[in-house]
């Protein structure tokens, strides 16, 4: 009965429905549950892709029709000096960003997984911030913070390290989102704060590593700083693989922040240092009406994304473990 | 001789093991404690400038400029809240807005992806997998791609500066949804089914009357993640919504920035604090069903 059946979906394999009676009454109904995703891929997100790889090899621009201008959309990209500063802006966000991010969720969820009294009330207030790190309001209260004359940070630093500090080597806060080289580490401050996010990822998968082996492991005299390096991490590392590729992709997006902080007006202020990509890209689409450019922005970062995806997946090929795992890797 | 000390070798050895096993658990203790105190310490860091965002909405304005600042403000100015919340900002009408927004979107999404998510977790159909692995590429697909073009076609159908552009989409599913609901389907005993199957019911009956009940905890998960995105979304509104009655929550906040040091600082935290109480509550009340959605999103992926 079972072989019938296999044979049975074995010859129409490549068909869209398969033979039997029922198989085909079931591949009917999938089509029929999945189909709202279908329609929805094609209106908002096949269509769209092709549309916007036409429109980038156009001039277009609101209330002209499109006029075919072949490549010269992604040449003048590569001539433009605040692209690649966006560009530049944006990869140093991330570098910073992605990593630390990571490095900090691994390390309490560490700790936390330490056995440690009231664990759920510090799982529960340290993801607080990760639930608001993406809301205006954040954003605002970060340039509040870091404000350079009366913002608190600031005071913070002078009062220990300040001329007149605890310790007077008389070092003063920098001007954080006004001074060009220290934006970027202000954003990734904004960033770091909601890492409580990576944390709850982390420390459920630290609690799925089989306790057997550590067992093993200390049998065998292995030290806790062995068991880190040689049974956690390679045992986590699908999942840290899978947050340093979805916060890159995310980092490489980041808008919200920018725009807020700049105040809609002065994007990319003081001297370009915050002309995030996607800030730019916001920037020559809805200030200045030149969308065909802005298509080939949009194009250009999925085509970054693709690269970098593709690239950490075949990198990591060599240090991720993957458990066998019956149902396949999806 | 050669036994005894056999014996007294196994003895001392013993004694080693027992003393090595008590420094182990109280090593074990230390680093229970100093864990302990490095996490209340970091949750002082972290929780810091949520305190310090209501100190400084109810300072005075003398206040919120005073160096070194002040802690605690002297006399709490609720007045400030007043002063946000009315007057050039209705805030009202921007809470009802994000409001509307926030749970068309959180019920389109809740019925579309579970309903999506039922035919890639049960149904067998030629072609199944290599669809699902479409749907969770467009997860990698920057917003940014497709934005352009649905600005040209909401903006050709009249959309612009209403909510449609923004909601009416959720109705076809949403990637990263589907893959959460699918996850959970999958660990759903097929016996319900099986015997729904012979009774005569059909697939959409089971979907409704079967994995919808079953599922509710992760359906759940899936609203609050749902409400949580869309409350707080700033990028969506700023591109659509043009008028200021149209205005949710994040983008009247915005409108605190002034630009040349003019900004009331005190006026704008109060906003903020007014403005990420509700998330906090659906968070608090929900946090078990919210964390499960990401525990499972996460290591699963």
């Amino acid at each position: 009965m079972a072989a019938q059946v296999a044979s049975k979906r074995r010859v129409t394999r490549f068909g869209l429905l398969p033979a039997g009676k029922l198989e085909r009454r079931e591949a009917l109904w999938f089509w029929f549950f999945i189909s709202p995703w279908v329609i929805g891929f094609i209106l908002f997100t096949a269509g769209p892709i092709v549309a916007s790889a036409y429109l980038s090899l156009t001039n277009y621009a609101p209330g002209k029709s499109p006029e075919w201008v072949g490549f010269s959309n992604y040449v003048s990209l590569f001539n433009d000096r605040i692209f690649w500063k966006s560009l530049q802006v944006t990869s140093y966000y991330t570098l910073l960003a992605v990593p630390l991010g990571i490095v900090l969720s691994l390390l309490l969820a560490v700790l936390l997984n330490q056995k440690v009294p009231f664990m759920g009330v510090f799982r529960t207030l340290y993801y607080l911030p990760a639930l608001l790190a993406g809301s205006v309001a954040v954003a605002l209260l970060f340039s509040w913070l870091l404000n350079p004359q009366f913002g608190i940070i600031n005071y913070i630093i002078r009062f220990f390290v300040g001329p007149q500090g605890v310790l007077p080597i008389g070092v003063a806060g920098p001007r954080w989102l006004q001074d060009p080289n220290w934006v970027i580490p202000s954003y990734t401050m904004l960033a770091l704060w909601g890492f409580g996010g990576g944390m709850l990822i982390y420390l459920s998968a630290l609690q799925g590593v089989p306790t057997h082996l550590y067992e093993a492991a200390t049998i065998d005299g292995a030290t806790r700083f062995q068991q880190f390096f040689k049974i956690t991490i390679p045992m986590i590392s699908p999942v840290i693989l899978f947050t340093f590729v979805t916060g890159m992709i995310a980092s490489f997006q980041v808008f919200t922040p920018a725009y807020v902080i700049a105040g809609g007006t002065q994007l990319g202020a003081p001297a370009y240092s915050s002309m995030f990509y996607v800030l730019y890209l916001f920037l020559n689409t809805f200030q200045r009406y030149r969308v065909g450019l802005a298509s080939a922005q949009a194009w250009i970062l999925f085509i970054i994304i693709m690269i970098l995806t593709m690239l950490m997946f075949w990198i990591s090929r060599r240090y991720v473990y993957y458990e066998a795992d019956e149902e396949g890797t999806i | 001789m050669a036994t005894q000390t056999g014996t007294q070798v196994t003895r001392s050895a013993s004694v080693a093991r027992r003393g090595a096993w008590a420094s182990k658990k109280r090593q074990e203790q230390i680093i229970r404690i100093a864990a302990t105190v490095i996490c209340l310490l970091g949750l002082i860091v972290i929780l810091f400038p949520l305190a310090w965002m209501i100190s400084t909405s109810l300072k005075t304005r003398a206040e919120v400029a005073k160096f070194p600042p002040v802690w605690i403000p002297r006399i709490p100015q609720w007045d400030n809240y007043r002063v946000a919340l009315t007057g050039q900002n209705p805030f009202g009408r921007y809470f009802m807005n994000t409001m509307f927004y926030a749970i068309s979107v959180m019920v389109a999404e809740a019925v579309s992806c579970s309903f999506i998510a039922y035919g890639f977790a049960r149904l067998r159909a030629p072609g199944k997998n290599a669809l699902f692995v479409l749907v969770l590429a467009t997860m990698m697909l920057p917003t940014w791609v497709t934005l352009i073009p649905q600005y040209i076609m909401f903006s050709k159908i009249g959309w612009l500066d209403s909510y449609k552009p923004l909601i009416v989409p959720h109705w076809f599913g949403s990637a990263y949804l589907i893959f959460l609901l699918r996850q959970f389907y999958r660990g759903l005993p097929k016996d319900y089914e099986e015997a729904a199957l012979i009774d005569g019911a059909n697939y959409l009956k089971i979907w409704a009357r079967i994995i919808v009940p079953l599922s509710l905890p992760a359906i759940g998960a899936v609203t609050i993640m749902s409400f949580m995105y869309h409350y707080q979304d700033f990028a969506g509104p700023l591109i659509y919504i043009n008028s200021q009655i149209n205005y949710p929550v994040a983008l009247g906040l915005q409108q605190f920035q002034a630009p040349f040091g003019g900004t009331r600082f005190d006026l704008m935290m109060a906003a903020s604090v007014v403005s990420i109480i509700p998330p906090i509550i659906v968070f608090f009340v929900a946090q078990r069903y919210f964390i499960q959605g990401i525990v499972v999103s996460g290591v699963k992926g």
